[in-house]
């Protein structure tokens, strides 16, 4: 899918905005025993959306996006993501079955560290044409041009196809682990600190690479960060959490440039300058 | 001549937590209204708030009472209580902003920067680097910065990126921060002239020029902020 | 060892109780395998017995074996297709020991075989019982080895991981090259390892008239294949699965179609194929069948015998 198969679509296409979110979050609650994880959080997110969750350790964002994400069950609230026929279901109602589906196909999961979502001991072919497999795809040639193809869209060589994730570098090893969770073209990427730990211009090179793929394929992302550099280069729009409760939340750039809560204010002021 | 944005009793004040809650009023009571094919100016001191007047318009700052209509696909709404999507659909297709500084992203070409608002509208990737392309040699941007990425660039260079993203759709609103700040005489004429071609198709300008001259060549009315100003002052 | 042996020596048995198991323990491995018949390919968990010979010597394949077995049963052991190596002989004597049944080495002649690592060539039959021996009875064990995920993967039929390892192959070496133990799909359903077998093996488990019944000691599991289950092989479009193909017939009876053994007959680098089969390669030799080592010589024939 290159950048002119998906802008050709006219200007009314993008007019005629879906009605409807993709994902509707409503007073999700999650405690550890007596301790919050997270409390009370409600968000919707739309198609084609990038929502950043943004707060410091311990703020309770991981807790969000596990639970949003199906990896963790909340204590109290609900999850409703609208299907591809139109109908919205409560995450935690489906069928165990119909959920794994979900996260294979629909759903994508970008960890942290890179090696927590990727098969370290087999190709970096295989590990992007594992979900193809996983849906029934049954022709190897086909399954590896795919791989391929996905391959150079996040700029790894392609004769690096039969090499395993074990002889590649972290940026490499991520951009594969995105390329892996982006083949079955998703609707909903779920990130946690995609660019963790990485170098600085692997770092850039990489958030280059989310930004065009975002808007190329259209997708719908929650992407965990604690650094509010990632959030204003990613996202329209973010959330400030705080010892698992929401502080703010609005459009990016309103909330960096004009800061309303104290803690807000605080985070941005402690960026430190160039 | 169309009404297209008014702004009514649009107040603002920075409450500042870190410094122990002290609060910093802006602006008040700040009303007025921009009609197609005219371009008003903020007029007034530094720090007096055109530049928190005009991020008020474009969402980029909240308002803390007050009401500023637009005109979006027929509709009135009110960007100082709309939400975010809607925030964000008003700026891609209904009111554009040159800022004063280009926040460049690392990769990302010139000719990229300029076109993407015309990008993420859907229009063909030729045809948007065209208008790049076009907006980019009017501007006496050296051709062979169209593929670098900004961040190098020279202030003058950034800013006539920004101009060029600015100027590259067909918004019916179009806010322009200190644009010729830091360009020479010729290319100050460039803008002059764009601003000229913007009236002329029916679209309502509203800058800030620090500069007497292009001032003077392309008002058409002041707005003067010193009346909105509530004694203190911040930016 | 050709003709039928009794061994009706009634004070051997009674230090035992019929087949060495106890009554309530072959009720348990039983309704095992009414449940893995029940649903073909999935292993079933089940409480393996001590036995008295070690993990990796064939405790599944025993137990299995000592819970269906009757009196008027007759027994073939086979280990890697013969009847006259080591394990195949004691498993056979004990049977003998502890069930006093009729033994053979005749496969028409069986009602059960006990089978290391090979298919007899000669067809199964309605009402024969094929018992496999099975090491590790998981398919996906190697690709993932928590037993947790792999319980879920084939409890909600996610198998993408199974062509994940057959991909690898061919990215590898050019085609799958997974030569035995080359996982099957069970009724379009399980996938099942069927034990360390050749994968030229494997066409002979689809459709079969007899009960085909799997057992893994060690790792406690049981599962099945009724008599006509649909038996398919896993592979691509485009990498169709393929049976392995040997250059010539066996040397002895010159048999051809059947899974071959390599022979070192020297140290000069001299070897023959025979095959693995041992009572289907007796079986044509005494129909007249000869192969190269065989064939024209009667003075090297009688040599060999």
């Amino acid at each position: 899918m290159s950048l002119s198969q998906t802008i050709d679509a006219p200007v009314g296409k993008l007019a005629s905005a879906p009605s409807q979110p993709l994902l509707s979050v409503d007073n999700l609650t999650r405690v550890y025993g007596k301790r919050i994880g997270c409390a009370d959080v409600s968000f919707d997110l739309w198609p084609g959306e990038v929502l950043a969750i943004v707060g410091e350790s311990g703020s309770g964002k991981t807790t969000l996006l596990n639970c949003i994400s199906s990896r963790m069950t909340p204590t109290c609230g609900t999850v409703h993501y609208r299907m591809r026929d139109g109908e919205s279901a409560d995450i935690y109602k489906m069928a165990e079955a119909e959920r794994r589906y979900l996260m294979r196909t629909d759903w994508g999961f970008v960890h942290q560290n890179p090696i927590d979502g990727l098969r370290m001991t087999v190709s970096a072919g295989a590990n992007v044409g594992e979900r193809l497999m996983a849906v029934g795809n049954r022709h190897y040639g086909n399954i590896r041009n795919t791989a391929i193809e996905w391959l150079s869209r996040v700029e790894i060589d392609e004769d690096r196809v039969d090499d395993q994730p074990r002889t590649f570098s972290g940026g490499m090893r991520q951009r594969l682990q995105i390329a892996r969770n982006l083949v079955t073209e998703p609707r909903l990427v779920f990130m946690d600190e995609p660019t963790g730990g990485l170098d600085v211009s692997v770092q850039a090179r990489l958030l280059d690479l989310l930004r065009g793929l975002v808007s190329d394929l259209g997708l719908a992302v929650v992407v965990v960060t604690h650094d509010l550099a990632v959030a204003r280069l990613l996202s329209d729009r973010m959330i400030v959490m705080k010892e698992g409760r929401v502080i703010e939340a609005g459009l990016t750039d309103r909330v960096l440039d004009d800061p309303r809560a104290p803690y807000t204010q605080l985070l941005v002021s402690s960026i430190l300058q160039v | 001549m169309k009404t297209l944005l008014v702004a009514s009793d649009v107040k603002k004040t920075f409450v500042m937590h870190m410094r122990g809650g002290v609060e910093l009023p802006v602006v008040t009571n700040v009303s007025f209204s921009l009609k197609s094919g005219s371009c008003a100016v903020l007029g007034g001191p530094s720090g007096v708030g055109k530049s928190s007047i005009l991020k008020m318009l474009y969402g980029n700052y909240g308002c803390d009472s007050g009401q500023i209509l637009v005109q979006h696909h027929g509709k009135h709404i009110d960007v100082a209580s709309a939400d975010p999507r809607m925030v964000l659909a008003i700026r891609r297709d209904t009111i554009g902003y040159v800022s004063q500084f280009l926040r460049a992203v690392p990769r990302v070409s010139a000719l990229d920067v300029a076109a993407e608002p015309l990008l993420i509208r859907g229009i063909a990737q030729e045809i948007a680097h065209q208008r790049a392309r076009d907006l980019f040699a009017e501007l006496n941007l050296p051709e062979k910065l169209w593929s670098l990425p900004p961040a190098t660039f020279s202030g003058g260079e950034q800013q006539r990126v920004n101009i060029a993203r600015g100027f590259i759709t067909d918004h019916p609103i179009l806010l322009l921060d200190e644009p010729t700040a830091s360009l020479d005489a010729a290319n100050r004429e460039v803008v002059i002239d764009l601003i000229a071609r913007k009236k002329a198709d029916g679209a309502a300008l509203l800058g800030i020029f620090h500069d007497q001259d292009v001032r003077n060549a392309v008002a058409d009315h002041v707005i003067d902020v010193s009346a909105f100003a509530t004694g203190k002052t911040a930016a | 060892m050709n003709a039928l042996t009794q061994n009706d020596s009634a004070q051997n048995l009674a230090s035992y109780n019929f087949a060495y198991l106890d009554e309530q323990t072959k009720r348990m491995i039983r309704r095992a395998i009414l449940k893995g018949i029940a649903i073909p390919g999935y292993q079933v968990p089940f409480a393996s017995r001590e036995m008295p010979m070690p993990y990796g010597w064939g405790t599944g394949g025993v137990q299995v074996t000592a819970a269906i077995i009757g009196r008027d049963d007759v027994l073939k052991v086979i280990d890697q297709g013969a009847d006259d190596t080591t394990n195949a002989v004691s498993i056979r004597a004990f049977f003998a020991k502890t069930a006093g049944v009729a033994t053979t080495t005749s496969t028409p002649d069986a009602s059960i075989i006990q089978t290391r690592h090979r298919i007899p060539e000669t067809p199964l039959t309605e009402g024969q019982v094929l018992v496999y021996q099975v090491p590790i009875p998981e398919p996906l064990r190697f690709l993932e080895p928590r037993e947790t995920e792999t319980r879920k993967m084939h409890a909600l039929e996610e198998y993408g991981l199974m062509h994940v390892k057959l991909y690898e192959d061919i990215a590898r070496n050019g085609h799958i090259a997974t030569t035995y133990a080359y996982p099957v799909k069970v009724e379009g359903r399980y996938v099942m390892d069927p034990s360390p077998t050749p994968k030229f093996d494997n066409p002979k488990m689809h459709q079969s008239e007899a009960l085909q019944l799997f057992g893994a000691g060690r790792e406690k599991r049981i599962y099945a294949i009724p008599p006509h289950t649909e038996v398919v092989s896993l592979d691509f479009e485009d990498h169709p699965f393929e049976i392995q193909h040997f250059n010539e017939p066996c040397a002895m009876c010159g048999a051809e179609q059947v899974y071959l053994d390599e022979v070192v007959l020297d140290d000069k680098g001299g070897r023959m194929f025979v095959c693995s089969d041992t009572h289907y390669c007796e079986s044509r030799r005494a129909d007249g069948h000869r192969g190269v080592l065989l064939g024209d010589d009667a003075e090297i024939e009688k040599e060999a015998m």
